[in-house]
């Protein structure tokens, strides 16, 4: 049956074709295959038979919208947030230039994608404030796995210290890859009354053992680890290597982790103008102070400046290609191959867009939100916030119910069109009638006052 | 055809703009609110200095970006014949779907009955995907082939710990294997042995079965091959494998060339992955983001990372209760984008699936016939055997009567408007293309490919030193990796440029 996505399998071309090269019939090809293997029936996939376009819209379109939007931008955290994907961005990315191409192993003919992935590795390294940014990792929960690996085959040890206050879903990649690599992960109490990271706790578990240390801000339940500096001091002072996890739409106003001492940077680029797309793709970030023990043990692909062999002109290329599986195989640093490309070139445009001026100005826009959220949610009876009373937040903040169910205050709020989440119980058991809200540039005024006029009209009411 | 790549010299981004401009504009409704904020966060955790980033106009951002992809190069520009790659076309349509409001702006944790829609995609990719490859249930959640690789390799390892048989560390990879492999079985863990391929281009079955023992804990197959030719023996293979009480692991790399015509589940294999943005028409772009799907046999069932989407009859929702779970390999539910494009694709195709694997292997060799018999080309491996989704040449031969190599005449292609194949794989084949042209290549451009290896393997023997010059009409000259990666000339980032000066 001829297709128009498959050229060839018009009668009149395919016959052409198989007298060229001497078959009568297509399955010849296949007279390597044990003939028991060959399948008789066609296989049960899809609506039964080709659909045309307008077809295919149909049935998307009947199936897509199950999926319920709310009418003012989501508030639900956790890690991402409803962001404003500019125009720019949506054009730049569907330039078919680069979103059809593959990883540039031709440098020549890909010059243009590679300098998009130079810019970003150098505005990434700019924004964490670290000399090396590779050209990314999957998203944020993967670059952290990469991180800890990488702790570990530069210091030959076999522990990470992890905060409990790092997303719990990164925790939970970071264990499954240790299980891979046999490292061992301790966990790290968070204080109660501030939501940081507790330092005592993470001293007393801090030894001559530990690869690296873990430590996420503004961390999952949306507060600033405000020690960060003490807690890189003694991890190094343990011999070990300081990773922190942060998100790069704060380091236009927060100090970036690289200047607080972090020797490995890891975040995600979902805030930098790549949607939401019910948690992926987004690119995770993963950067190191430039050392040569750690460049070596650097997972992922890397771009740099060169010169044509005639030293005439500048281009760019991969570079470093021997650390990776394509060459190194069983020794590489990581298995990597695929990336997230395009979603770094997302984040670069996004970044060029803002400059540091709007990068500043959005990051105080998001402080701003968070500390009026704060200050109304303090009003309503019933609820404690913020959760951590001696936190600062940015972007999300936790808070508390009292008194009534959080689970059918929520589906209550959000038959109301109002979505907030998720129910920190999810992740900590400790934490019951918990959530996160997140607030970012998309939140007006009056949406915020709106959730927190119907939350309070939900507790109020019976 | 004539080929020239747009050439523009564009500045980097920092250097672009003299001027600070009026960048994209941030209201400051809240600011009042902001300084109150920020005069509580301690000094040394505010940004001391300012960034080093440009401010830049809205057009000069869009102009820089433009120009850069001007000078790309895919397949919606050519043909782009990387071998094990599966560059197809990547259907308009899907594109379009994906960016539809109800995917971009759903949120991971919202409410699963406010996300029926999307459940009801992943809930049917999953059937889709295990009907196509002969298991019994897939997670959708690994974020590229490797990372299926990956938790192939664990859930193995769990499966033997498991069952007490700790001592099963061997992962067997064959020479020819994708390096993503062995890599991937090291990062679980396993000793990876390697094996040879005999010289009728097949896994070498003997020194297969000598390396088996109670240490093997699986073997990684691609089938077809990469190069381009199937296992005849699989049967024999999968029955070696489970003696051992091992698994048979299959990398989806290669599913192209016999999808919809044989399935790796009926072959023997106990854990395939899948690569979206290869068979299934996701786009690459420029390196990424992909979709690895790891579908498992009904005895590997429990090992799947979590959470999987089921449905009662009534509704579709996340099952996070796998009993034998080896965790979580990457956040949320996997890349979404790519898996609703494919979904687009396959919903589109149906049973049409296997007109892709019959034209792919159609093509593929046709094309092998038209390139076999040039000077200077020889197969090596596998003389008189059909290939299925790709073929591997080698240019051995004419490295040593002209000196033109492998990568000359890749770059000698590039000059043709055409993007050059995979080169220097399989490591086992010197001097070698790899060459996969796909199903949706048309004969008009498989003639082009063929006629433009012949002139440049003719050239070769009268003027190899123009060759070797090449490229000349894409944006730039052949590049200096002696200066790419020399510690004193490495340059990843800008920062690095500005010391070099």
């Amino acid at each position: 049956m001829p297709h128009h996505w498959i050229p060839n399998s018009s009668y009149d071309i395919r016959k052409k074709m198989l007298e060229y090269v001497g078959v009568k019939d297509v399955l010849d090809f296949f007279n390597d295959v044990p003939e028991k293997l060959i399948l008789k029936e066609p296989l049960k996939v899809g609506y039964g038979r080709p659909l045309t376009e307008y077809e295919v819209k149909r049935v998307f379109n009947n199936v897509i919208s199950k999926n319920k939007l709310p009418p003012i931008p989501s508030f639900i955290g956790g890690g991402v947030c409803h962001h404003y994907v500019p125009s720019v961005v949506k054009a730049i990315l569907s330039r078919s230039e680069f979103y059809t191409a593959y990883t540039p192993y031709q440098p020549e003919i890909a010059q243009g994608l590679l300098q998009a992935f130079f810019e970003y590795q150098s505005v990434m390294a700019e924004l964490y404030g670290v000399d090396i940014v590779n050209a990314s990792m999957y998203n944020g929960s993967t670059a952290a796995a990469e991180a800890v690996l990488m702790s570990s085959r530069v210091t030959k040890r076999k522990k990470v210290l992890i905060s409990k206050a790092v997303h719990p879903e990164v925790r939970d990649v970071i264990k499954t890859w240790c299980f891979g690599a046999g490292l061992e992960v301790i966990e790290v109490n968070y204080d109660v009354s501030t939501g940081e990271t507790d330092l005592k706790d993470f001293e007393s578990k801090l030894s001559n053992d530990v690869a690296a240390s873990l430590i996420q801000s503004p961390n999952f339940f949306g507060v600033i680890e405000t020690k960060m500096r003490r807690f890189i001091d003694v991890t190094h002072n343990a011999g070990a290597l300081a990773i922190v996890y942060s998100n790069p739409i704060a380091l236009g106003v927060f100090e970036a982790p690289g200047a607080l001492g972090a020797d490995i940077v890891v975040g995600d680029t979902q805030a930098l103008g790549n949607g939401l797309n019910y948690g992926g793709p987004s690119a995770g970030v993963l950067g190191i102070k430039e050392d040569k023990e750690l460049l070596r043990q650097l997972p992922g692909r890397l771009i740099g400046m060169t010169k044509t062999v005639d030293g005439v002109e500048k281009g760019y290329m991969m570079i470093l290609q021997t650390r990776e599986q394509h060459i190194r195989r069983e020794r590489a640093t990581s298995n990597i191959t695929t990336n997230s490309a395009l979603e770094a070139v997302a984040s670069v445009v996004y970044i060029a867009l803002l400059g540091a001026e709007g990068l500043r100005r959005l990051g105080e826009a998001i402080l701003g939100r968070t500390e009026y959220l704060i200050r109304r949610l303090r009003s309503v009876k019933d609820i404690v916030a913020p959760l951590f009373a001696n936190g600062l937040y940015f972007r999300e903040v936790s808070f508390k119910v009292v008194g009534k169910d959080l689970s059918e205050v929520l589906k209550k709020l959000a038959s109301e069109g109002i979505y907030v989440g998720p129910q920190l119980s999810r992740f900590y058991e400790e934490l019951p009638n918990c959530s996160l809200a997140c607030v970012t540039e998309v939140h007006t005024l009056e949406d915020i006052d709106t959730l927190v006029s119907k939350l309070s009209e939900v507790l109020g009411g019976g | 055809m004539t080929y020239r790549q747009a050439k523009w010299g564009e500045p980097i981004i920092f250097e672009l703009s003299k001027e600070s401009k009026q960048s994209f504009i941030i209201d400051d409704m809240f600011k009042e609110y902001a300084n109150e904020a920020l005069s509580k966060i301690p000094e040394d955790l505010r940004r001391k200095s300012a960034l080093k980033i440009p401010n830049l106009s809205e057009v000069e951002v869009v102009r820089h970006f433009t120009r850069l992809t001007q000078m790309a190069y895919g397949v919606d520009v050519g043909p782009v014949p990387l071998g094990s790659c599966t560059m197809k076309y990547n259907p308009k349509v899907s594109e379009e779907l994906a960016n539809d409001q109800r995917v971009t702006e759903l949120h991971p944790y919202q409410d699963e009955e406010t996300a029926q829609g999307i459940l009801e995609i992943m809930y049917l990719m999953q059937r889709w995907l295990a009907e196509i490859t002969g298991t019994d249930e897939c997670s959708l959640q690994p974020p590229a082939g490797a990372s299926g690789e990956f938790t192939g390799a664990l859930i193995i390892k769990k499966y033997h710990i498991d069952h007490g048989m700790h001592y099963k560390n061997e992962m067997i990879v064959p020479d020819a294997a994708h390096g993503s492999n062995p890599a991937s079985s090291a990062m679980a863990g396993f000793k990876v042995v390697k094996i040879p391929t005999d010289s009728d281009g097949e896994t070498d079955i003997n020194a297969l079965k000598a390396a088996l023992s109670e240490r093997t804990a699986g073997l990684m197959l691609t089938n077809p091959n990469t190069l381009g030719i199937f296992e005849s023996k699989i049967l024999d293979i999968a029955d070696a494998i489970h003696e051992r009480k091992a698994f048979l692991y299959y990398d989806g790399a290669n599913l192209n060339g016999i999808i919809g015509v044989v399935r790796p589940g009926d072959m023997g294999f106990d854990i395939i992955h899948l690569n979206l943005h290869k068979t299934f028409a996701a786009p690459h772009g420029g390196g990424g983001p992909g979709a690895g799907v790891v579908c498992v046999k009904k005895e590997l069932k429990e090992y799947l990372p979590t959470p999987i989407v089921d449905y009662d009859g009534r509704k579709y929702f996340f099952r996070y209760d796998l009993s034998k779970t080896i965790g979580r390999v990457s956040w949320f539910y996997g890349n979404i984008t790519p898996i609703v494009k494919s979904f687009v694709y396959l919903a589109s195709l149906g049973p049409a699936i296997r007109e892709v694997a019959e034209i792919s292997v159609l093509n593929t060799n046709y094309l092998l016939k038209k390139l076999a018999n040039l000077k200077g080309i020889s197969l090596i491996y596998g003389e008189g055997r059909w290939r299925k989704h790709e073929f591997v040449v080698s240019f051995d031969k004419l490295r040593k009567e002209t000196g033109v190599n492998a990568e000359d005449v890749a770059k000698s292609l590039l000059d043709r408007g055409i993007h050059a194949p995979t080169i220097y794989f399989p490591l086992i084949v010197p001097e070698a293309h790899m060459i996969e042209v796909t199903e949706t290549e048309t004969l008009e451009n498989l003639d082009l490919i063929a006629d433009a290896y012949k002139e440049i393997v003719e050239k070769a023997y009268v003027n190899p030193e123009e060759l070797k010059k090449a490229p000349k009409n894409t944006s730039v000259g052949r590049l200096d990796a002696i200066v790419a990666n020399h510690p004193n000339t490495l340059a990843p980032t800008y920062k690095h440029v500005l010391a070099r000066k």
